[in-house]
């Protein structure tokens, strides 16, 4: 396997939201992961915004209420 | 000519395509609803904006080409709606005034970097710490907050999953606009939660820095 360049805390930082949004290419992902391998505070840092992310996306959860529901359920019976 | 009467095979094509078309709003319902919550921010006006985009996609179904697209294209609809009726409502998406690229002042704003001032004070991992005393209704108001282009932007990505590239035929706009947004987008977010960690306590300064309690304004780096 071809040698990870070793990247510096400025450029993993830049790409570290698109890494967890899991929008890097191999090349870019490989230098990130290998940095957050060797560097603790960017470590932390992704692991903040991951957590962060995967809390916004549990306050985004919604459940229709069951009269909502029929209500569509009634919409979609008169197409 | 062919004749005007439907034959029984196109009746039976229109109720199969009647029923997948059911199932699949019903599977995606609740992701719809909440993403409308997000928008429009109460469940009465959410409901009317999912009851609506359920209707114009029955009617525009002809328009969706390749059926494996349903989720992203059901979407498109919701936030084309959603988009149309501010406008109708004269209330212009607050975005339209701003500049497209993200400031850097705005982009670079980071919750991390202000947790780990020395002057604050915390017992062990001041990340969780943090993300422990946030509460599902702290991030809701975050989220509400956002200007409506960015918002539309995190709610697609952060809370719906949707890839960039979903994302960016979604909005029909290129790529590089879902990056740009999205990166405002969390900015502003991050500094909302900041800021609203800070007016209710949730921080708290080491006792040297107490003699100089924080003043909205005056020592607001937001």
């Amino acid at each position: 396997m071809k040698k990870v360049k070793t990247i510096g805390c400025e450029e993993a930082l830049k790409h570290l939201l698109t890494y967890l949004d899991q929008e890097l290419g191999p090349v870019k992902r490989r230098e990130i992961e290998h940095h957050i391998e060797i560097c603790r505070t960017c470590f932390s840092r992704a692991e903040f915004e991951r957590l962060l992310k995967t809390q916004l996306r549990e306050a985004g959860r919604e459940t229709v209420s069951a009269e909502f529901g029929k209500k569509i359920k009634t919409l979609l019976s008169r197409f | 000519m062919m004749p005007l009467q439907l034959n029984r095979e196109e009746t039976v094509t229109q109720a199969d395509d009647r029923s997948s078309f059911e199932e699949k709003v019903i599977g995606l319902l609740d992701q719809l609803f909440g993403a409308a919550m997000r928008l429009v921010k109460n469940r009465e006006d959410a409901e009317d904006l999912v009851a609506d985009t359920v209707t114009k996609a029955w009617t525009s179904r002809r328009s969706l080409k390749d059926p494996e697209n349903f989720r992203p294209w059901i979407f498109r609809i919701l936030t084309n709606t959603f988009i149309s009726d501010c406008r109708k409502r004269a209330v212009r998406p607050r975005t339209e005034t701003f500049a497209e690229n993200p400031s850097d002042a705005e982009t670079a704003f980071s919750l991390f970097e202000e947790l780990h001032q020395p002057i604050l004070l915390w017992r062990g991992n001041p990340e969780k710490e943090f993300l422990n005393k946030l509460l599902r209704e702290d991030l809701e108001n975050a989220v509400d907050a956002l200007p409506e282009l960015f918002r539309i932007a995190v709610v697609l990505s952060d809370l719906e999953g949707f890839s960039y590239q979903e994302m960016a035929e979604i909005l029909k706009v290129p790529v590089g606009t879902v990056r740009s947004r999205l990166a405002r987008g969390r900015g502003l977010l991050q500094k909302a939660l900041w800021r609203h960690a800070k007016e209710a306590g949730l921080i708290k300064r080491s006792p040297k820095t107490n003699e100089r309690p924080y003043e909205k304004g005056k020592d607001d780096r937001l």
